[in-house]
Parts: C-alpha cells; sequence; structure tokens
C-alpha cells in the first residue's frame, strides 16, 4: 500500500471535520489517504495501550507493542475483509501482538518470589492469618499478582488475562486468539493448573 | 493455607485494577512518522519473497515424488551407474524408438 500525505484539500485547505465511520476511514486508506490512518489510530489508540498495558511493565514497552499494532494494521488492512467491526479486527491483531511480545520476552521467570516487598510480605502474612482481611492493601495484592503472571508461560498468561481477568467468554478468546474453542478449554485448564503451581512455590519459599 | 483462595483473591485484584487508557503526546504522529520512514518493498523484492515461499512447498512435492516413484518402483528400471544414466539420457534424442 502507498503512503502519501494528503492532510489538506485540493486547494489546500482542511476539510470541515465530519465523524466518519470505521468502514468510510479503512477505504480512505486502502485508496492511501493518511489522514484517515490517523483518525483511526486516534480512535482506538487508547483501548490498544490498555491492553498492552496487561502484558508489558515498563511504558516503553506499552509504546512499541502500540506502535507495531497500527503499523501490522496499516500493512495488512487489504486482508480485511469487512465481515467483522474494524474493532474486533484490531483487537485480534492486538491480542497477536501482545502474545508475540510475551513468546519473546520470557523473563523474570525464574525466581520472582525471590525479593518480595514489605508490604506484599505484610500482605500475605495478614492472609494466612486473617483471610478475610486481607484485601484491605489491594495495592500489595496487585503487585503480587504482576509477579505471579509474569511467572506464566506466555500461553497460560495470555489465558488467564482473558479468561480470568478481563472475563472474557470461550467463544470469544477463540476468535481472539485464532484458537479453536476446544483448544481454548484445554489451554485454560493447563494455565489455571500452571498458576496453582506458582502459587505452591510461594508456600515452599516459606511466604505464606 | 488455602491456594485456591490465595488465587481467587490475587485474580480479583487483578480485575480491579483496570489498565490506563492514557496515551503519550502525538502518538499517532510517531507511527504515520514511522510508516512514512519505512522503505517500500519493489517489484524485485516482492518477487523475490514470493521465489523464497514457493521454495518450500516445491521441494515438498519433490520429496513426495520421489517417494512416490520409489515405493511404486518406478524407479527400478533406471540404470545402475550414474554415468550410464547421464549417458542414456543424453543419448536419447538420438536413439530410435525401436533400439
Amino acid at each position: 500500500m502507498a503512503f502519501r500525505f494528503c492532510d489538506t484539500g485540493p486547494n489546500g485547505i482542511l476539510p470541515p471535520f465530519v465523524e466518519r465511520t470505521d468502514q468510510e476511514l479503512v477505504a480512505a486508506v486502502r485508496r492511501g489517504d493518511t489522514a484517515s490512518f490517523e483518525e483511526l489510530v486516534r480512535k482506538y489508540q487508547p483501548r490498544v495501550f490498555a491492553s498492552a498495558r496487561r502484558y508489558a511493565r515498563r511504558e516503553s514497552e506499552v509504546e512499541d507493542i502500540v506502535q507495531e499494532v497500527f503499523i501490522k494494521v496499516f500493512q495488512k488492512l487489504d486482508s480485511f475483509r469487512g465481515d467483522a467491526p474494524f474493532e474486533h479486527w484490531l483487537m485480534r491483531l492486538t491480542v497477536r501482538t501482545c502474545y508475540d511480545f510475551l513468546r519473546q520476552h520470557q523473563r523474570n521467570r525464574e525466581h520472582p518470589f525471590s525479593d518480595l516487598s514489605e508490604p506484599e510480605r505484610d500482605w500475605l502474612e495478614r492472609f494466612v492469618t486473617e483471610p478475610d482481611h486481607a484485601t484491605e492493601n489491594a495495592e500489595a495484592a496487585k503487585a503480587l499478582v504482576k509477579r505471579l503472571l509474569d511467572m506464566l508461560s506466555p500461553k497460560a498468561r495470555l489465558i488467564i488475562t482473558l479468561l480470568e481477568i478481563e472475563e472474557r467468554s470461550v467463544k470469544e478468546i477463540a476468535a481472539l486468539t485464532g484458537w479453536s474453542v476446544p483448544l481454548v478449554k484445554v489451554r485454560a485448564f493447563r494455565a489455571r493448573a500452571e498458576m496453582r503451581k506458582c502459587l505452591q512455590q510461594l508456600k515452599l519459599e516459606q511466604y505464606v | 493455607m488455602n491456594l485456591a483462595k490465595l488465587q481467587e483473591m490475587l485474580l480479583a485484584a487483578a480485575r480491579a485494577d483496570r489498565p490506563s487508557e492514557h496515551v503519550p503526546y502525538a502518538f499517532e504522529k510517531r507511527i504515520l512518522a514511522r510508516l512514512a520512514a519505512a522503505p517500500q518493498p519493489d517489484a524485485w523484492t516482492v518477487w523475490a519473497r514470493l521465489l523464497w515461499r514457493a521454495a518450500t512447498p516445491c521441494l515438498g512435492f519433490t520429496a513426495v515424488l520421489v517417494g512416490m516413484a520409489f515405493f511404486t518402483g518406478a524407479l527400478q528400471g533406471t540404470p545402475v551407474s550414474l554415468g550410464e544414466g547421464l549417458e542414456t539420457t543424453v543419448y536419447a534424442v538420438l536413439t530410435e524408438p525401436g533400439e
């Protein structure tokens, strides 16, 4: 697809702002109108940023993921048939890019529980003594769950994030990942088992 | 110690932690600049890419044909030595059909 700038009209004057549908924007981008692509990016980048932040910790990594997603969108726009809404297609690309990121950055999976912070230890101790009152310090719990997710394999992390955290249905996950429904179910079962195994490590390391 | 409950609590904490939708200033401009800077592939690059993609299926197809020829016995009539085979092939045009 050729890339050219055409921000202004033929007489050099910006056209009046009219909100166009996704289909219209996509058709315009296919014709080479870059301004329409900018509009698409501006419209959907908050959602893509939020999704990417589920999988990457550093802001620079999040920006890299989002950038890659939109570059893929631009390059693959010709393959978008328009059967489903553009947003669904975009989210599929986002999830797949995030999954690729996880596979490329399998770091900190060895001993993420070895250096727990003071609030995290306090939260765990409180959980052992008074499980019902352990949610008081939610920040420590959020930090702990991030460590836990870092320990999981990319497949397990993706499934746990989509199924348990974003609370999506198996069918939705199948559509987002491109996996079949039975495969999603099998991977969800394995992911939960993997998560329990990681929590066992906490017990072994005597935090709990 | 109830690990199932701990797991559920941690997941609940993760659910409560909604990621921010904040976008860095003029991020869309950065993407457009990146796209503008990307080199456009020329016709030869596209052609070479297609050829490389076709190489694997061609090799696979060749392997299947060789396998089929081997198992169906089509190779049994081939000459024993390589030299003899080459000679037969080179002189095939000159050789009369009845010979």
